[in-house]
């Protein structure tokens, strides 16, 4: 930047000539002001709730079929089906009101894929009921426990993935 | 008025005790992080991973404290009009955003072995992103602008915009329905895991309180520097 008290053109009197805006203020701000709009409105998707439920999803009723949603509840225990050789995952999310969706997932899933884990899929409700997922996101609780007796983490997600295909 | 000697309206700080508190702080961290591994087991859903909880957590915070000083020193210096309480904000600030950056980047880290994703643009996530280019915004005005007095006000209007948004950020679970987990209690925590983030939240704040002190102290050398470089040009008379 421009030091004014080595020129003699700077004297004091000529002080307030600093007080002009610099156009890189300018720019930054206009940035920033941009960026922030974007993302309160653009990036939120102008909906700040991140999924639907079950029962909200089906309430939409036809309105809700064949368009991207995201759609999160819990894995119902017991409903997981997993083929290891076509990748092929198949489980119903449920919710506190006991709604049940059927989704399909193709790809392995987080390592934390398991039954009652809580899930948010991205993808669109099929006609034939069934959600087709492109991308499936596990949604963690708060709760952090040690395993108990006997329990090894590691080997808990192998066998959850192998038994319900099996 | 003001004599050749002292031509700046504040002293320089000396700085010895605080550089013994810093290789404290750092040696604290260490032994927390040692403490920590050694008496957590793997949790049983994530195994290892968990202990990303023990700085990210903590990270995130702190950086809600250094946010705080920011809003406390920015009204103190509209108020008062003393120089130094507009470094003391800017420094807290920095260290604000630092731990603002890694609460993001080690989140990122974690999320993409357990959610499966190393993003979401969730209401927690997002609101945290923000309010770090808000900061990141706050830092660069402060670079971009010369003349102290007007740096310190529009600062400080930036700074009180930044930090009200911390609040936003830490109900934004509460309030939004998120990917991001709601906050966890001793309740939701095993007893290991929940002494093992009280000792390293305590290392990151003295971490963090050292880091303020040099960056203020390193600011205010700076100021003194100037006010007396600006009384010598000025032939001493006068503090421009």
């Amino acid at each position: 930047m421009n030091t004014p008290v080595n020129t003699p053109a700077n004297t004091p009197a000529n002080t307030p000539a600093r007080r002009r805006v610099k156009p890189g203020i300018v720019a930054a701000i206009v940035v920033l002001v941009g960026a922030f709009g974007w993302l309160i409105w653009g990036g939120l998707d102008s909906n700040v709730v991140y999924f639907l439920e079950p029962h909200e999803l089906l309430a939409k009723g036809v309105s809700g079929v064949d368009v991207p949603v995201r759609l999160g509840g819990q894995v119902k225990p017991g409903s997981v089906k997993w083929d290891e050789v076509s990748s092929d995952l198949q489980f119903e999310i449920t919710d506190t009101t006991g709604m049940i969706v059927r989704v399909r997932s193709t790809g392995v899933p987080p390592q934390m894929f398991r039954d009652a884990m809580g899930v948010v899929v991205e993808g669109r409700l099929g006609s034939d009921t069934l959600f087709h997922s492109t991308s499936l996101m596990i949604k963690h609780s708060n709760e952090y426990r040690a395993p108990k007796e006997g329990e090894q983490p590691k080997e808990m997600y192998k066998s959850l993935m192998k038994v319900p295909g099996a | 008025m003001t004599s050749a000697v002292a031509n700046s309206p504040f002293e320089a700080p000396k700085s010895g005790r605080w550089l013994l508190f810093g290789w404290l702080a750092f040696a604290y961290l260490i032994a927390a992080q040692a403490i920590s591994i050694a008496i957590s087991p793997p949790d049983r859903d994530m195994g290892d991973l968990q202990k990303i909880l023990y700085i990210h957590v903590p990270a995130a915070w702190n950086m809600g404290i250094c946010y705080f000083l920011v809003a406390i020193y920015s009204m103190r210096y509209l108020w008062k009009r003393d120089e130094r309480d507009d470094l003391k904000a800017a420094a807290a600030a920095e260290v604000g955003t630092l731990l603002n950056g890694l609460t993001l980047v080690l989140g990122m880290i974690w999320g993409r072995p357990t959610w499966g994703v190393w993003w979401a643009w969730d209401a927690r996530l997002t609101s945290t992103l923000v309010m770090f280019l808000i900061f990141a915004g706050y830092l660069a005005l402060r670079a971009f602008v010369d003349e102290p007095e007007r740096r310190a006000q529009w600062s400080a209007a930036a700074g009180l915009f930044g930090a009200i948004n911390y609040p936003i950020v830490y109900m934004s679970v509460r309030w939004w329905r998120t990917l991001h987990q709601v906050q966890s209690t001793p309740d939701t925590l095993d007893p290991s895991y929940a002494l093992s983030l009280r000792l390293n939240a305590f290392a990151i704040l003295f971490i963090a309180i050292f880091f303020i002190r040099r960056r203020y102290e390193a600011a205010l050398t700076e100021r003194v520097a100037e006010h007396e470089l600006q009384a010598a040009v000025l032939g001493g008379s006068s503090r421009g």
